[in-house]
């Protein structure tokens, strides 16, 4: 006896230094001056989607026609670590850019979400990651390749100088350093390119089968330089002297450096949401949680008394759970996440619901209060298992199916349903157990009976 | 048990309400939302005064933006639908909105999804539609593995499948109406309503037809006992529970949406009205289809 109710007092301890975690984590973070870097509580603050902090998300569709099948997955993670060091470079908080793997069910080929907290203008956002510039080099096309030409009305005839070129393995991936450089002699602007080992010996062999040929530089899809190579360049140099302004030329060696992209990208859809649209729907969700709270309490005790009491304290114990692993994980909160936290407080006293009927119909049929309890969990179990069962599968399939909504969504349904399986049996069975001393008077039977009657006429209505 | 005493009645209701659902799907139609079918969507408040939407519309009439719907939201707000919009053609659009910055507007939110998002978007939904479906329906062939009498056991599942068909073409029928009076849209969020409801609201059939068999097993001679006493006095049982075990989640869900988030308000409701059928068919639906099926069987 004395054991049960040291591990009730030490689950009660447990859970309210958790609930003073999340209140204290959250203050603590609150409070802080923006700038300041968080320690110790404040390092933990609910993660809060876009559409409930503000920001962009963009998705892009990235272009690896052109990029063996081996490398798109190098490639993609190169992409995304270049446009990572662009965004850095203005300053966002939190940025998340991640890689989205064409497969089997999307079918959508090689995709780049980027999420933009606090960014609400598109356009800025938009031109943070566009601006990098996507760098190749093109060699001349074999002879008999078939020119595209126009003709204007003038009788002039154009060669479309984009047939004369083919693509060649060697982009922007691998420079190492771009670097501003004026010519000695005509005081001109030039861009000097070191590559990397890749790119060394790929410019090697390039230059190599195209002395007395041209080579084309592409900036953005456009070239820029077309020189003529004189000699194999085995050092992996290469110098760009267009026609810059010295301005012009400078900010393309910055672009460069912050890297260039290695596959093309164009964007797909924008997404952007305000900040007090995103505020209001915050305050919307907490209430909503707060009220969704109340009303099953006020539901579990009016219902099912003493064990009902005992339900709530369970469902506290289970959302200062799944609030503290929101924050330790960290799960990103969208207004459907929060929608599924709420949801799964429903589920989470359902289990506690079918013991508690379980339990009613052992007292009902002449059981002693603790015989019903422990028949009752017993019995119960196996429809709780069932129902939770049909839940999570349909939680784990939309959370495999997620876009970021839906998966918010499903991860906080998910997580409800497993740690509520925790709260609403081992917990609440502890706390049953201990308050079991009240003995079995007609007090006991009357906090265990249900709300609806008194209690001891159900041993006559059997 | 009346419910079994007057099956025809509560069997008709569903059927009903069922063909209701279908017929103003068949009417109205869905309302597919750009998160489908592709397009932008953008949310503006005005400072001070908002512009008449005529005037709006005419100015947008004449950008090359398809056909363009303003809809009014809270007082100093509008929301534009049109085709899925690029950078220069969004801050084109919100130049005309502010009529060359004379009406000052903050951007509440702008969503623009193209065309090749949202089929892959379908597609996924697809899918998972698909598996979910045939998850449970493997769930439901796993709860009801045992054979049983006087009714087989893939009788069961299949009434169990068309009581959860039941659970979702109603909450589906409720939308399409709503969509129509009230201009609700198709989105993801949809799906996932539906999706969640399959997976919430099967287990509590489950749980009535296991109650339903363990009665049988328990009597010693099931053919002195009349089977529809059997359903009966085994939904007695478990009707209150049925009902503890929804209410819990339909009162979360009403707190949902009458003061959660505006973006999930349809959703809630969408959950609220699957959680609701779903009990309801568990008791009055189910259970006296079973009850049919081996009346049925006797006179075959």
């Amino acid at each position: 006896m004395i054991k049960k109710l040291i591990l009730s007092i030490f689950i009660l301890l447990l859970g309210a230094g958790i609930g003073f975690f999340v209140y204290k984590s959250e203050t603590n973070y609150r409070k802080l001056p923006s700038g300041v870097k968080a320690t110790s509580l404040a390092k933990f603050p609910f993660r809060l989607g876009l559409d409930l902090s503000g920001g962009s998300h963009l998705i892009y569709k990235a272009d690896t026609s052109l990029i063996p099948a081996s490398q798109v997955g190098d490639s993609m993670n190169a992409l995304r670590d270049v446009i990572e060091r662009r965004i850095n470079l203005f300053g966002v908080s939190e940025p998340v850019v991640q890689v989205q793997h064409g497969g089997f069910v999307s079918n959508g080929g090689e995709q780049l979400i980027v999420d933009l907290p606090g960014v609400t203008d598109v356009k800025q956002a938009i031109d943070m990651i566009g601006q990098t510039p996507l760098l190749e080099f093109k060699t001349e096309a074999p002879k008999g390749t078939p020119q595209t030409a126009t003709v204007d009305k003038d009788g002039k005839v154009t060669l479309d100088i984009n047939s004369q070129f083919v693509s060649t393995e060697l982009t922007g991936r691998y420079l190492k350093k771009a670097t501003l450089e004026f010519d000695t002699n005509t005081r001109e602007p030039k861009i000097s390119l070191q590559f990397d080992d890749t790119g060394t010996k790929l410019f090697d062999q390039i230059t190599k089968d195209n002395i007395g040929k041209m080579v084309a530089i592409y900036l953005d899809g456009s070239p820029i330089s077309t020189p003529v190579v004189r000699e194999e360049i085995p050092n992996g140099q290469a110098v760009i002297s267009g026609s810059f302004t010295p301005t012009e030329a400078k900010t393309l060696v910055g672009r460069l450096n912050s890297g260039a992209l290695p596959v093309s990208i164009t964007l797909l859809s924008t997404q952007t949401i305000g900040a007090t649209l995103g505020g209001s729907a915050v305050n919307a969700g907490v209430k909503a949680a707060i009220i969704g709270f109340l009303l099953v309490a006020l539901f579990l005790i009016l219902l099912y008394r003493l064990p009902g009491l005992i339900a709530t304290i369970s469902l506290c114990i289970f959302i200062v759970i799944i609030l503290a692993l929101f924050k330790l994980i960290p799960v990103t909160l969208t207004a459907a996440g929060i929608a599924g936290f709420i949801i799964s407080m429903g589920i989470a006293v359902d289990a506690n619901v079918l013991i508690f009927e379980r339990v009613k119909e052992e007292l009902r049929s002449g059981k002693s209060i603790s015989d019903s309890i422990s028949i009752g969990f017993s019995r119960a179990w196996f429809s709780i298992r069932d129902s939770n069962i049909s839940s999570f599968i349909t939680a784990v399939i939309l959370f495999w199916f997620g876009t970021s909504l839906i998966k918010g969504f499903a991860l906080t349904l998910g997580m409800g349903i497993i740690v509520s399986m925790f709260s609403a049996i081992i917990v609440t069975r502890i706390f049953l157990s201990t308050i079991g001393f009240i003995g079995e008077g007609r007090t006991a039977r009357f906090l265990f009976s249900s709300g609806f009657s008194s209690g001891l006429s159900n041993n006559k209505s059997k | 048990m009346f419910i079994i005493k007057h099956k025809k009645i509560f069997i008709s209701i569903s059927a009903i309400l069922v063909i209701l659902s279908f017929a103003s799907l068949f009417i109205f139609g869905f309302k597919v939302g750009i998160d489908f079918k592709g397009g932008a969507l953008t949310e503006v408040a005005y400072k001070i005064e908002r512009p008449a939407q005529s005037t709006l519309q005419e100015s947008l009439a004449t950008l090359d933006f398809g056909s363009v719907l303003i809809q009014p939201t809270g007082d100093l707000g509008y929301i534009i639908k049109t085709r899925d919009l690029n950078d220069s053609e969004h801050a084109l659009l919100l130049k005309t909105l502010s009529g060359g910055n004379k009406d000052v507007l903050t951007e509440m939110s702008f969503n623009s999804v193209g065309p090749s998002v949202g089929q892959e978007l379908t597609r996924k939904a697809i899918v998972a539609i698909v598996l979910i479906s045939f998850a449970i329906i493997c769930f439901i062939a796993f709860a009801f593995r045992k054979v049983s009498k006087p009714i087989s056991s893939w009788k069961y599942g299949i009434i169990a499948i068309v009581t959860l068909l039941h659970d979702v073409v109603i909450p589906i029928g409720l939308f399409v109406i709503l969509s129509h009076y009230f201009g609700a849209e198709v989105d993801t969020l949809f799906v996932v309503a539906i999706l969640t409801i399959l997976g919430l609201s099967v287990s509590d059939t489950i749980v009535i037809f296991d109650r339903i068999r363990e009665n049988i097993r328990n009597q010693a001679n099931v053919s002195k006992v009349v089977f529809g006493e059997i359903v009966g006095k085994s939904l007695e049982q478990s009707y209150i529970r049925s009902i503890s075990t929804s209410s819990t989640v339909i009162l979360v869900l009403l707190a949902l949406f009458f003061f959660g988030p505006v973006s999930t308000k349809y959703f809630a409701l969408m959950l609220t009205a699957g959680m609701f059928f779903g009990t309801y068919s568990s008791i009055f639906l189910a259970s006296p289809l079973l009850v049919s099926v081996e009346e049925w069987q006797k006179k075959k």
